[in-house]
């Protein structure tokens, strides 16, 4: 089975506090630390868990600029057997629908049986797996937390609300997104990303596409970004303060009038 | 004239919260906008959701076939691209249902797409305004959704006042000859219900809830001291169950259990919707953790800022003290 996995370097939440820039519209992006989306790591995991199974080929996509090289990298040092980065200063400031356009045009040079992608990534859309499938024309299902594969066609398990389970019979070719928690991702060390540090990752531009300009990056963006901001929700909590001991005298007087001792 | 179409999700003939959203929603789009309730399904549940939909919508379109029975994306998407109005701007719940129909409705119906919504700030030409987040709730931003050929938006559940009782007279309006071709390459098979598990944390009137802050799976004996100092029970957030460190039905949100304790002590939790979600009943909530920037800080009771690891043993022992 050949299978595309897109993937996409992101500010890491869990290793970074988010500050607005002094004009207050953009993020601070001095000394912020990326990292490969991780549901995106589920996503290749999965993958690898397939061909493990019944073969084929495990090839990872992105679109982004020369430091998306990285994110390739750590995936291909999991076990994944290709990359291919597509980059060009045309893409920037694509939108969800622009960057489904860019990986369209790379995937129809191909042919992948099973194309996966994170169910969201740090703009909490989770929109380019399922523009890529109508796109494509392709079955698409989102939020897949069980895939068990078998001859030209596939069950995938759902989550949905109150941790239950949708399952589904889709045909092959299709497009999955996947959720966290379907599999343990393997840990890749230092040693695991030397290995694969010369393996040539080919980078195809706008042009090597056939792209058209106006319908990708920021001329055919319809839903932009203008800027970030501090909502105003309130109060939000009473923040104790103080020595450990008066905070916890301060929280268990709290709690014993809550109900909670 | 704006004409705005809300898709109403339903099960066992009661429509989701979200349907009561939608309607304030669609003022803060665009107060003179025509809004259309929109159903798919089959059968006595459709009929009697679509009705009861006729005191909040002007106009109900209904669209029964065997096939929408259950709601399959792909089924649905095909039934609403025939019956929705290209340019129309169509509101669908940022959930579990809608980021599996959305994405690919904005393609089929060549629309924009603006994806969890949490406010509006109406439309200047043709260009609307909302608001969202990003980073898993750390950060807002504001975005321009070019509406001049539609849109399709997934709104945030919990994020826009429910409007209840009786605000209009509508009536139902039959589509289903409208629906088109419904075949699918995609089938629903079955739901398997969620495990029980050999806790059950719905019960509990006072939870000790864990996240990220955790660190280690070691850690958690932790947490289970302090919930036993407090004679209760250990409850999580999602990465605790996908790093398989508790069982799901630990899990609290919208993808877990939905928990109503008096309170709720979240512990290196940031707090995201998804986890709020399954937070219900207006607890009193106590949040501890290391970055005094964490969502949860916004809507918990009482805040503390402190390594976890830490703070809890601290408590623990002041607890079985008194």
């Amino acid at each position: 089975m050949e299978i595309l996995v897109c993937v996409k370097r992101v500010p890491d939440t869990a290793e970074n506090e988010f500050e607005l820039n002094g004009a207050g519209n953009d993020l601070d992006r001095d000394d912020l630390v990326y990292s490969v989306n991780e549901w995106d790591n589920y996503a290749v995991e999965e993958a690898i868990q397939i061909v493990d199974k019944v073969g084929g080929n495990v090839t990872v996509i992105t679109v982004g600029d020369g430091e998306s090289e990285e994110v390739l990298r750590r995936e291909m040092a999991m076990g994944a057997n290709n990359g291919i980065l597509l980059s060009d200063d045309a893409f920037e400031g694509s939108d969800g629908k622009g960057i489904a356009t860019i990986l369209k045009a790379e995937i129809e040079k191909g042919k992948y049986d099973l194309i996966l992608t994170g169910a969201q990534a740090d703009e909490g859309a989770g929109q380019v797996g399922g523009m890529l499938a109508a796109m494509l024309d392709l079955p698409y299902a989102s939020l897949v937390n069980k895939i068990e594969v078998s001859d030209g066609k596939i069950k995938v398990g759902r989550e949905i609300e109150g941790g239950n389970q949708e399952m589904n019979e889709i045909s092959l070719p299709c497009v999955l997104s996947i959720q966290t928690g379907i599999n343990e991702p393997r840990y890749v060390g230092i040693r695991g990303i030397r290995k694969v540090a010369s393996v040539e990752i080919p980078v195809k531009s706008a042009s090597d596409l056939g792209l058209a300009a106006d319908s990708i990056g920021k001329a055919g963006a319809k839903t932009k970004r203008i800027d970030y901001f501090v909502p105003d929700l309130g109060a939000g909590a009473e923040m104790l303060e103080g020595s450990t001991d008066e905070i916890i005298a301060k929280l268990i007087e709290k709690l014993k009038a809550k109900g909670g001792l | 004239m704006t004409q705005i179409f809300a898709y109403i999700p339903f099960s066992n003939g009661v429509a989701e919260d979200i349907a009561m959203e939608f309607t304030t929603a669609a003022a803060k789009i665009d107060k003179g906008a025509s809004l259309t309730a929109v159903l798919t399904g089959s059968g006595a549940d459709l009929d009697k959701v679509a009705n009861d939909m006729t005191g909040l919508y002007a106009e109900v379109i209904k669209i029964s076939h065997g096939d929408l029975s259950y709601p399959n994306a792909e089924v649905v998407r095909k039934a609403l691209v025939n019956v929705i109005p290209a340019g129309a701007i169509v509101l669908a719940p940022h959930n579990t249902f809608g980021m599996d129909l959305a994405p690919g409705l904005s393609v089929k119906m060549n629309a924009s797409y603006a994806a969890d919504i949490v406010d509006f700030a109406g439309i200047e030409g043709t260009v609307l305004n909302a608001s969202r987040q990003e980073l898993g709730g750390a950060v807002s931003t504001h975005v321009a959704v070019d509406i001049a050929s539609g849109a399709v938006i997934t709104i945030r559940p919990g994020s826009f006042a429910p409007v209840d009782g009786k605000t209009a007279s509508g009536a139902v309006v039959d589509k289903s000859a409208n629906a088109g071709d419904l075949s699918a390459k995609r089938k629903f098979l079955e739901i398997v219900q969620a495990e029980v598990g050999d806790v059950d944390i719905t019960k509990a009137d006072v939870l000790v809830s864990i996240g990220r802050g955790i660190e280690e799976q070691d850690n958690i004996e932790i947490a289970e001291e302090l919930a036993k100092a407090m004679k209760t029970v250990v409850s999580c957030s999602r990465p605790i169950v996908d790093a398989k460190w508790l069982e799901k039905g630990r899990q609290v949100g919208t993808s877990g259990k939905t928990v109503k304790p008096k309170v709720y002590m979240a512990m290196g939790i940031s707090g995201s919707f998804q986890h709020l979600g399954g937070l219900k009943g207006n607890p009193f909530i106590v949040a501890v953790n290391k970055n005094p920037k964490a969502p949860i800080f916004q809507v918990a009771d009482v805040g503390i800022v402190a390594n976890i690891i830490e703070f809890m043993p601290e408590l623990t022992s002041a607890i079985n003290d008194l």
